[in-house]
C-alpha cells in the first residue's frame, strides 16, 4: 500500500492527554500540519496548521478557551467553524466577508483524537471503531514517533507477534497483537507515530508503560536503521486551497444574501415577564460563525421575516438563544413567534448579519441595554469576558420580573448592574453618570427603545463622546423617507426600463409591471429586497446596510432606497 | 548527476541587482570570510585600501589568510550605507538612493545582522506591516488595545520605480528609543529594491526630521536571508549600543514568527492569502515583484 493524500480513512493523531486547558497542540497526517485544539466546552478543533491571512502556524497561536486568536496580527478564529470573528487592524469593522479556516473532521476516543483527509462539511466516511473496540476499557500507550515510511512501521509491528500466534490486520494501518491493538498514524511518507491500545488500564500503569516503551523502542531504532538504508521517500505535497476571489480582492463588501438555514426549536421558554427565550439548534452539526452584536432574520410561519439579536458568547454554534418580546398590541412577528411556535417546530433562519460590531480595542467599553435590547449586549458581554476585557453593562427594565437572561448575566465576570424600575429622571442620571466623561479608547453601546437610544445619545454628546464612540443599531427605520425624486431603472435580466415618479417606490413600479419581487418589512430594515446594482448612483434610505456597504454602491434596497442618478441599473 | 550551476536557476532581474552581503567595517582586512547569496557561496574579503572584493568560492575557509592580489575572477563590487554590495549579473550603475544617510548631523550605524529561515520577499513584507505592532512588538513599537490600521496611501511610483506607502499612523507605547510615552507616530515607507526597505518615522526629538531605519535582505536561498540594518538617527541622547540593542530586539521578536510562516516563499497568486485594507502595502510590493518578473524566493503567479 502506498500513502495517498486523499485517504479518507480516519487515523489517531495525539492523545487526550495532548490537549491540556488552554493548550494548542501541533499534529501532522498525510503531510498536512494540523492545529489541534480543545475549546473550554471540550470540543476539539482539528484545523489546517495555517492563518489564512498571512500563513503563520496557528499552533503557534493563542487558545482563549472559544476562539484562537494567531500570534501575527491576532485575528480570532471561533471555536467549531473556524470562522474569523475579529480583526483587530480594523477594530469597527465585522470581518462580513466569510474567512473561514480549513477544518477536519474529528473524533474523540479511547484516550485518542482521531482525524482524517476528508471535507468536515461532507463527511464522506464518518467514524468507526475498530473491530472489538467495545470489548475494552482502553488505555493508550506512550506514542512512538519513528522515521521511516508507515507501510514499514506496520510490517515491522506484525513481526512482533509470537510464531504460533500472527498478528490479526485491522482495516487501516492497524494491527492486534495478543489483546493489544497498535494504530499507525501516517505523518508523512517517512514518518509515523506508533500509537498502541492496552485492553485495560494495567494494575501498575508505569511499569506496563515502561514495558511497551522499551519494546517499541527496540523496534523504532531497527526501523529507522532499515530505512535509512533506502533511499528517503518523496515527502507528500499538499496543496493549501485557495481562499475564495472575493476575499481575495481587497475592498470588503460582499453581502450575503438569500440563503436560509433550517433549525429546529430547541428550546422555549419564559426567560422573565414578557421575554420568550429560544433555543434555536442547528439539524446537524453547527451554526455559522457570527460576531457579537449580530443579529439573524428569523422567517416566521405567516411569511414575515423579522430581526433578532443572537445572546451567544464566542465559539457558542450548536445552536442560537435569542429572546422575544411578547407584544400585545404586536403586528404579528413576534406574536406569530411568541404564540403558534412550538418546541420541536422547524424555521428557517437567514446567516448572522452584524451592523453593530464590537470593538475589541477599547479601553473601557460601556453597554446600555433597556428591556429586550439586553440581547446583542449579553452576546458583546460574553466576548468580552472571554478576552479579559473591562466593560460595564447597564440593564434597564420596568420591573425585577422582566429582567431576563438573569442566570446567564450572573456568571459574567465584568461589572453588571440591573437597574429596575427607576422613574424617568433617574434613568436620565443613571445613564448620565455610567457613561461618565469621554477620553481616548473608550466606547459605548446602547440598544432598547427608541427613547433611551436618544438619551444615550444626546447624554453622551454633552459629555463629549464623540459620534465613533457612540454604537447603536436600528431595527426599525424611524427615518423619515425622502421620496420627491423621479429616475429610471433599467432591469438588466429582464430587459425592461420603468419609470419611477416621485412618491412611488422601486419595489411598487416594479410590482405594477407585474413582476414578483420579495420584501418583508418594506421600510429598509429587514434585507428582504437587497438588489445588486450594476450601474448608477444609489440614493440609500435605508437602516440594512452599514456605510461601507452603502459607499460601495453595489446593492441597494429597492423598498425604501432611490437614485441620485436619472438611471439605475439593477440585476433583476 | 550533471552540476548544475545555482546562478540558472536565478531570474535574471534579482541576478543583475545589487545584493547586500555584510557591513562593510566587519569584513576583516586580507581574511577571508564566508557567505551564500541566492544559492552561490561565496568568498570576501578586503585589500590594503580597505576595498571589498568579493568572488565565488570553492574550498576557501573563513579565517583563512588571502592576498586580494591573488584574486582574478571578481564579482562587482560597491559599498553603501555602510554595506558591502555585490552582483551575479550586471549590474546598474548606483545603488538606490537614500539621501538622509549623508546629512551630517545624523548617527549612522549598521546594527548587525540576523538570519531568518524565511524568504526575503517575506521579511520585507513583514518589515511593511504595522498591523502585527502590538502581538510581536508587545509594549515597544503597539500595545493592546491600540491594533487599529488607519487609512494610508500606497502608489508604486513609475519614475523612481519603487513602492511608496504614506501617512502611515500607529499608537505606539515606545516608538524609538528616545520616547517615553505612547503617541501616534507617523511612517513613510519605500521598497527601492524587491529584497529591502526604507523606513521614515516622524522623530521624538524633532518635529520637522525623521529618523530612517532601513533593512536590507541578502537572499541566501529561497527560503532564507540575512537581514541586515541600517540606522540613521537624530537622536543624541542614545548611545550607538543602546540603538543597537533596540533593533536587535525588535528583529528577534520577528524570527521566531517569520520561521512559523508557511510557505516559506511569498505567494504572489493573489488568492494564496487573505488580505485586508491594512495589508494594502503588502498588496502593492506583491504586484510590483510579479510585474518585474521576479521569481526567485517568491511563488509566481501560475501563468
Ligand atoms: S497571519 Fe494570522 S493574523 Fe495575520
Ligand atoms: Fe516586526
Amino acid at each position: 500500500m502506498t500513502l495517498s493524500l486523499s485517504d479518507p480513512a480516519w487515523y489517531p493523531i495525539a492523545s487526550s492527554d495532548d490537549l491540556p486547558f488552554r493548550h494548542v497542540y501541533q499534529g501532522q497526517l498525510l503531510g498536512r500540519e494540523l492545529a489541534v485544539w480543545r475549546a473550554d466546552d471540550g470540543n476539539v478543533n482539528v484545523w489546517e496548521n495555517r492563518c489564512l491571512h498571512r500563513g503563520v502556524r496557528l499552533s503557534i497561536g493563542i487558545n482563549e478557551g472559544a476562539e484562537l486568536k494567531c500570534q501575527y496580527h491576532g485575528w480570532r478564529y471561533a471555536n467549531r467553524s473556524a470562522g474569523c470573528t475579529y480583526i483587530p487592524a480594523h477594530p469597527a469593522d465585522a470581518p462580513a466577508r466569510r474567512i473561514q479556516n480549513k477544518i477536519y473532521p474529528v473524533a474523540e476516543a479511547f484516550g485518542l483524537v482521531w482525524s482524517a483527509a476528508q471535507d468536515s462539511d461532507n463527511i464522506e466516511r464518518p467514524f468507526a471503531p475498530f473491530p472489538g473496540a467495545e470489548s475494552g476499557q482502553w488505555f493508550p500507550l506512550r506514542p512512538m514517533p519513528v522515521n521511516a515510511a508507515p507501510e514499514d512501521v506496520l510490517a515491522g509491528l506484525a513481526t512482533l507477534a509470537p510464531d504460533d500466534r500472527p498478528a490479526d490486520s485491522l482495516p487501516g494501518l492497524a494491527l492486534r497483537l495478543g489483546d493489544v491493538v497498535y494504530f499507525v498514524q501516517p505523518v508523512d511518507a517517512g514518518r509515523a507515530v506508533i500509537r498502541g491500545l492496552l485492553p485495560s488500564t494495567p494494575a501498575d500503569a508505569t511499569q506496563a508503560l515502561r514495558h511497551y516503551n522499551e519494546m517499541l523502542s527496540k523496534l523504532r531504532d531497527r526501523l529507522e536503521r532499515a530505512a535509512a538504508k533506502k533511499p528517503a521517500p518523496e515527502p507528500l505535497a499538499p496543496a493549501f486551497d485557495k481562499v475564495s476571489a472575493d476575499l481575495a480582492t481587497m475592498p470588503d463588501i460582499a453581502i450575503p444574501r438569500g440563503n436560509t438555514i433550517p433549525v429546529v426549536v430547541k428550546r422555549k421558554w419564559t426567560s422573565a415577564d414578557g421575554v420568550i427565550g429560544f433555543e434555536l439548534a442547528a439539524r446537524e452539526g453547527h451554526l455559522p460563525t457570527f460576531q457579537p452584536g449580530a443579529h439573524i432574520d428569523v422567517h416566521l410561519p405567516n411569511g414575515l421575516i423579522r430581526q433578532y439579536s443572537i445572546t451567544n458568547g464566542p465559539g457558542e454554534l450548536m445552536s442560537y438563544i435569542i429572546g422575544v418580546k411578547q407584544e400585545s398590541a404586536s403586528k404579528g412577528g413576534s406574536k406569530v413567534l411568541v404564540e403558534t411556535v412550538r418546541q420541536g417546530d422547524m424555521l428557517a433562519i437567514s446567516e448572522p448579519r452584524n451592523n453593530f460590531p464590537l470593538r475589541r480595542d477599547a479601553t473601557r467599553t460601556v453597554l446600555i441595554a433597556g428591556g429586550i435590547g439586553i440581547t446583542p449586549l449579553l452576546s458583546m458581554a460574553r466576548f468580552l469576558d472571554k478576552s479579559s476585557l473591562p466593560y460595564e453593562l447597564h440593564y434597564f427594565t420596568r420591573a425585577c420580573e422582566q429582567v431576563a437572561f438573569r442566570g446567564d448575566l450572573e456568571a459574567l465576570h465584568g461589572t453588571v448592574l440591573i437597574h429596575t424600575g427607576l422613574p424617568r429622571a433617574e434613568i436620565g442620571t443613571t445613564i448620565s453618570t455610567a457613561l461618565g466623561a469621554w477620553s481616548q479608547a473608550q466606547h459605548v453601546y446602547v440598544c432598547g427603545p427608541s427613547a433611551m437610544l436618544e438619551s444615550v445619545r444626546t447624554t453622551a454628546a454633552a459629555q463629549g463622546w464623540p459620534d465613533e464612540a457612540i454604537h447603536f443599531e436600528y431595527f426599525k427605520n424611524d427615518k423619515p423617507i425622502d421620496d420627491s425624486s423621479a429616475f429610471d431603472v433599467e432591469l438588466a435580466r429582464s430587459a425592461m426600463t420603468l419609470h419611477v415618479p416621485a412618491g412611488k417606490t422601486i419595489l411598487e413600479v416594479m410590482r405594477d409591471a407585474g413582476l414578483t419581487v420579495p420584501s418583508s418589512c418594506e421600510q429598509g430594515a429587514c434585507g428582504t429586497c437587497l438588489t445588486t446594482v450594476i450601474e448608477g448612483e444609489v440614493d440609500h434610505q435605508d437602516v440594512y446596510l452599514n456605510d461601507s456597504e452603502k459607499a460601495a454602491n453595489t446593492c441597494m434596497m429597492t423598498c425604501v432606497s432611490r437614485a441620485k442618478s436619472a438611471r439605475l441599473v439593477l440585476d433583476i | 548527476m550533471p552540476s548544475i550551476d545555482p546562478i540558472d536557476h536565478i531570474d535574471p532581474i534579482t541576478r543583475d541587482l545589487w545584493q547586500v552581503i555584510a557591513a562593510t567595517d566587519e569584513l576583516p582586512v586580507g581574511q577571508i570570510q564566508r557567505t551564500t547569496l541566492l544559492d552561490v557561496p561565496l568568498a570576501m574579503t578586503r585589500d590594503s585600501a580597505g576595498l571589498p572584493v568579493v568572488w565565488r568560492r570553492s574550498d576557501e575557509e573563513a579565517g583563512d589568510d588571502v592576498d586580494p592580489e591573488n584574486i582574478l575572477d571578481r564579482l562587482p563590487v560597491t559599498t553603501g550605507y555602510g554595506f558591502v554590495w555585490t552582483s551575479l549579473g550586471t549590474p546598474s550603475a548606483a545603488l538606490f538612493p537614500i539621501p538622509e544617510y549623508a546629512e551630517a548631523d545624523r548617527k549612522n550605524m549598521s546594527c548587525g545582522s540576523i538570519g531568518i529561515h524565511v524568504s526575503a520577499p517575506r521579511a520585507v513584507e513583514n518589515f511593511l506591516d504595522m498591523g502585527h505592532f502590538p502581538y510581536v512588538h508587545t509594549d515597544i513599537l503597539g500595545a493592546e488595545p491600540h491594533t487599529e490600521v488607519k487609512e494610508y496611501d500606497v502608489e508604486v511610483s513609475e519614475e523612481r520605480d519603487e513602492v511608496l506607502a504614506t501617512r502611515c499612523r500607529f499608537m505606539q507605547p515606545r516608538a524609538a528609543k528616545s520616547a517615553t510615552h505612547a503617541m501616534e507616530v507617523e511612517y513613510v515607507y519605500r521598497v527601492p529594491h524587491p529584497f529591502c526597505s526604507v523606513l521614515y518615522k516622524s522623530c521624538p526629538e524633532d518635529e520637522n526630521r525623521r529618523d530612517v531605519i532601513a533593512i536590507f535582505l541578502q537572499p541566501v536561498s529561497e527560503d532564507r536571508c540575512r537581514a541586515h540594518l541600517l540606522q540613521s538617527m537624530i537622536d543624541s541622547t542614545s548611545t550607538i549600543t543602546d540603538l543597537r540593542r533596540f533593533q536587535q530586539t525588535i528583529f528577534g521578536q520577528d524570527k521566531p514568527i517569520l520561521e512559523n510562516q508557511y510557505p516559506k516563499r511569498l505567494p504572489l497568486d493573489p488568492r494564496a492569502e487573505t488580505p485586508i485594507r491594512a495589508d494594502k502595502s503588502a498588496i502593492a510590493y506583491r504586484r510590483w515583484l510579479s510585474q518585474k518578473g521576479i521569481t526567485y524566493g517568491v511563488i509566481p503567479m501560475a501563468s
